[in-house]
C-alpha cells in the first residue's frame, strides 16, 4: 500500500449481522506493524466477530480495507496464510497428542523443516517430555500455551488472540504477556481481546467495543484524556456504601465501589464537587485522581444507556 | 494449488482420530458380522411383470400362442425380441432381463407330430425370490397355452400327454439359495451404513468440538479436507468388504465365479461414492445428531428400494426410479453379477458407469457446499 506502508491492519466500515442482530457496526481500525492492540468490551460486544472478520473466518457484510496488504473482503485465503489465530474456546484436537497437534499445524501451513520447528516449539513450551500426552489432558494454562505455540508455529505477521488468558492464573498470565511482548518486539503485530484491565494497560493501544460499536480508541492515556472525566476517590469506613446515594446527585455521572474505595466521577467539575461536598469530611479521606480505564469504560456504558433511553 | 502436505496433514490427523476411537472398531468389524448372521434367512415376495427376452426361431401358430400365454400369466413382460442366441444370453448376463425364453425352429412341427416338442426357459435365479413365482407359472404353460388349438385340429392326440415340454434352467444360482442373494446384498448395505454414517459425522463433529474454527483459520482447501478426511475410510471399507466376502464364502458357501475386475472397480467406486455422500451430508448437517438422521434417511431407501430387500423388478415403477438413483442398487448388480454370474467388465459397464456418475455428482456437490468461512 502506498499511503501507509506500515499499517498491518487498515479497515473501515466493517459490518456484520447475524439475522436481525447487528453484531458489528462500522468497525474501523488502523494498526501499525509490531503494535499490540487490545479489544475490550463486555460479553457479546462483538470482539470475537471482529477478530474473525480480520482473519478471513467471516466475510463482512460491508466494509473495505486491507489486512497485511490483502483485501479484507476478497482475499481471505491469502490472509489466512499469514495470520495466526488463537480461538476463544480451545480448538485444538483433544484426541491428538501435543506433538501431533503441532505437526498438524506445520503440515497444514506447508512449512519446511517440520521436525525441527516442532521440536523447537516443544522446547520453548517446556513440553518435550510430555510430547506424547493428549492435548485434551492438559490443564487450562498449558492448553493456552500450546494453542499459542500452534498459532505462531508458522511465524505469522499478524497474531489474533481471542481472550487468551481467560481463566488462567496470574502467574501464567504474566508469562503469557511477556511472550507476547517478545514477539511484538520482533515485529509481529498482535490483536488481543481481553476482560482484564491490567492487560489493557499492557497494550500499546486499545479499542473499547460495546454492542458492536467502537466507543473509544487510542492509547490508554488517550482514551482517559478523551473521556474528559474527573474522578475522586473516597476512602474510610463506609465509603463503599455511599455509591447508591451519591449516584442520584446531579453532577455525579458514576459512583462505583472498588473494594473499600469509592470512585466518583463526572465531567462537570463544579457540579461534581458540589455533589460530594456534604461528604467531604472525616472519617472519609477524599482525593482527586486520574480516572482509570475502568472508570472510563463504566462511564461510556452509562452514556450509551442514557442515549438509548433518550431514543426510546 | 492442491498441496500434498496439507492433504496429508488432514489425512494423518483423521487416521489417528479414527484409530483412537474404540467404537470405530466395533462398527467396522462387529456390524458386518452381526448383520450377516441376522440376515441369513429368506425374504420372499411374488413379483410380476418380470422383464423377459424371447428368441423365436419358429414362426408357426403355436409360438404366438405361447408368447400370448406368457404375457397373460402376468409374470412375464416381453421386453426384448432377441435375434440370436448370443443376444439372448447377453441380455440375461447383464441383468437386463430376468428370463430368456427360446422357442426352437421346429417347435410347431414337433407339437403336431407329437415328437417331444420343447421350449427352453433360462431364469436368472441369482435373486431366487424374484423368480420362484414365475418359474411355477411356466410349469403350467403346456396345459394352458395350446388349449384352443388342441381342441381343434389336434384333438385326436392322446389325452393326458403334454403337447410340449418346458425345460427350465436356473442360471447363476440353480438351487435358489437365498443366502447367495442376501449376502452380496449385505455387502452393499453394510458398507453404505458404516461409510456414510462415519463420514457424515466428520464436519459436524469438528463443528461441535470447536475444532472447525481452527481448521478453517488455516489455508487448507476444500478438496484437501475432503480427500484427507475420506482416504482413511477407504481402508475401512476395504477391510469390511474383505470380512464380509470371507464370511460369505466360509459360512454360506457363496459362489465366487470370477468377475474380480468388475467387483474391484465397483467396490472402489461404491466406497468412494458412499464417502462422498457422507461428506456432503456433513457439510449440510449442523450437528452430529442431524448428520445421523440424514444418514438414516438415506439408508432406508438403500435397504428397501435397491433390490436388497425386495426384488428390484417386482417394485412399482416409482420405486424403481428412486432405486435407480441409489448407488447401492448399482453396486448390488455388480456384486451379484460378478460373484454369481462371473460377468466381466463389459457387462457390468452400465452399473459401473452409474456408480462413477454418482461419485462425480455427489463429490462436486460436496465441494460446492463446503464453506471455508464460518458464515
Ligand atoms: N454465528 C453466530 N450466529 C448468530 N449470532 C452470533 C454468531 N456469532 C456471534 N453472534 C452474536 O453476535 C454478538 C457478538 O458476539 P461476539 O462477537 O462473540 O461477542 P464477544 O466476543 O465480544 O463476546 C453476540 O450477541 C452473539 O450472540
Ligand atoms: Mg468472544
Amino acid at each position: 500500500m502506498s499511503d501507509a506502508p506500515d499499517l498491518v491492519i487498515d479497515v473501515r466500515g466493517l459490518n456484520k449481522s447475524f439475522g436481525a442482530l447487528h453484531a458489528v457496526k462500522d468497525f474501523g481500525i488502523q494498526v501499525a506493524r509490531g503494535r499490540i492492540c487490545g479489544f475490550l468490551g463486555p460479553n457479546g460486544a462483538g470482539k470475537t466477530t471482529t477478530l474473525r472478520m480480520l482473519c478471513g473466518l467471516l466475510t463482512p457484510d460491508s466494509g473495505e480495507g486491507s489486512v497485511l496488504g490483502f483485501d479484507v473482503m476478497k482475499q481471505a485465503r491469502e490472509i489466512k496464510q499469514r495470520v495466526g489465530y488463537m480461538t476463544q474456546k480451545f480448538s485444538l484436537y483433544e484426541d491428538l497428542t501435543i506433538e501431533q497437534n503441532l505437526t498438524f499445524a506445520a503440515r497444514v501451513h506447508d512449512l519446511d523443516r517440520r521436525k525441527e520447528r516442532v521440536q523447537a516449539a516443544l522446547e520453548r513450551l517446556g513440553l518435550v517430555e510430555r510430547r506424547a500426552q493428549l492435548a485434551g489432558n492438559l490443564s487450562g494454562g498449558w492448553k493456552q500455551r500450546l494453542a499459542l505455540a500452534v498459532a505462531t508455529l508458522h511465524e505469522p505477521d499478524l497474531l489474533l488472540l481471542d481472550e487468551p488468558t481467560a481463566g488462567v492464573d496470574p502467574e501464567a498470565r504474566r508469562t503469557f504477556w511477556d511472550e507476547i511482548h517478545a514477539m511484538s518486539a520482533e515485529g509481529m503485530t498482535v490483536l488481543v481481546s481481553t476482560h482484564y484491565m491490567d492487560e489493557a494497560e499492557r497494550c500499546h493501544e486499545i479499542a473499547y467495543i460495546v454492542g458492536g460499536r467502537t466507543l473509544a480508541r487510542g492509547t490508554a492515556d488517550e482514551v482517559v484524556d478523551a473521556s474528559g472525566l474527573i474522578t475522586f476517590h473516597a476512602e474510610g469506613p463506609g465509603a463503599d456504601r455511599l455509591a447508591a446515594e451519591l449516584r442520584t446527585k446531579p453532577g455525579v455521572e458514576m459512583a462505583a465501589p472498588f473494594g473499600t474505595v469509592l470512585h466518583v466521577s463526572g465531567r462537570d467539575r463544579t457540579a461534581l464537587e458540589a455533589a460530594i461536598a456534604p461528604y467531604r469530611k472525616p472519617p472519609l479521606e477524599w482525593e482527586e485522581t486520574r480516572p482509570t480505564l475502568e472508570d472510563v469504560f463504566i462511564q461510556l456504558i452509562h452514556d450509551l444507556e442514557a442515549e438509548k433511553r433518550r431514543a426510546a | 494449488m492442491i498441496s500434498l502436505s496439507r492433504t496429508w496433514a488432514v489425512m494423518a490427523k483423521e487416521f489417528i482420530q479414527l484409530t483412537r476411537d474404540r467404537l470405530t472398531y466395533a462398527m467396522i468389524l462387529l456390524l458386518p458380522i452381526v448383520q450377516l448372521l441376522l440376515f441369513g434367512y429368506a425374504i420372499n415376495d411374488d413379483p410380476r411383470s418380470l422383464p423377459t427376452a424371447v428368441l423365436v426361431q419358429d414362426n408357426g401358430a403355436f409360438s404366438r400362442s405361447i408368447l400370448t400365454a406368457l404375457d397373460n400369466s402376468g409374470y412375464f413382460e416381453i421386453t426384448l425380441q432377441a435375434r440370436s442366441q448370443a443376444e439372448l444370453d447377453r441380455a440375461l448376463a447383464r441383468g437386463e432381463v430376468q428370463f430368456a425364453v427360446m422357442i426352437p425352429a421346429d417347435f410347431t412341427n414337433r407339437v403336431v407330430r407329437g415328437d417331444r416338442a420343447q421350449i427352453l426357459v433360462e431364469a436368472d435365479a441369482s435373486d431366487p425370490s424374484a423368480t420362484s413365482g414365475a418359474v411355477a407359472a411356466i410349469a403350467s404353460l403346456p396345459q394352458q397355452a395350446l388349449v384352443r388349438e388342441l381342441t381343434g385340429p389336434l384333438a385326436n392326440r392322446a389325452p393326458g400327454t403334454q403337447p410340449f415340454e418346458v425345460v427350465v434352467q436356473r442360471r447363476y444360482n440353480p438351487e435358489a439359495i437365498t443366502a447367495y442373494n442376501i449376502v452380496p446384498g449385505l455387502l452393499g448395505v453394510i458398507l453404505s451404513m458404516t461409510l456414510v454414517m462415519m463420514t457424515s459425522l466428520g464436519m459436524a463433529r469438528e463443528r461441535e468440538r470447536g475444532t472447525m474454527e481452527s481448521l478453517l483459520a488455516t489455508p487448507v482447501r476444500p478438496l484437501e479436507v475432503m480427500v484427507g478426511k475420506l482416504t482413511p475410510y477407504v481402508l475401512v471399507g476395504l477391510t469390511q468388504a474383505t470380512v464380509i466376502l470371507v464370511m460369505a464364502r466360509l459360512l454360506f458357501h457363496v459362489p465366487m465365479s470370477g468377475g474380480w475386475i468388475a467387483l474391484g472397480l465397483g467396490l472402489m467406486l461404491f466406497i468412494i461414492g458412499s464417502l462422498a455422500l457422507g461428506f456432503l451430508i456433513s457439510t449440510v448437517a449442523r450437528t452430529q445428531l442431524q448428520a445421523m438422521q440424514m444418514s438414516f434417511f438415506y439408508m432406508l431407501p438403500s435397504i428397501l428400494l435397491s433390490g436388497f430387500m425386495f426384488p428390484f423388478r417386482g417394485m412399482p415403477e416409482w420405486a424403481q426410479i428412486i432405486g435407480t438413483a441409489i448407488p447401492v442398487t448399482h453396486f448390488l448388480r455388480v456384486v451379484r453379477g460378478s460373484l454369481l454370474k462371473g460377468v466381466g467388465i463389459e457387462n457390468a459397464g452400465p452399473s459401473l458407469f452409474a456408480l462413477a456418475l454418482f461419485v462425480l455428482v455427489v463429490g462436486t456437490l460436496a465441494m460446492l457446499r463446503y464453506r471455508t468461512t464460518l458464515d
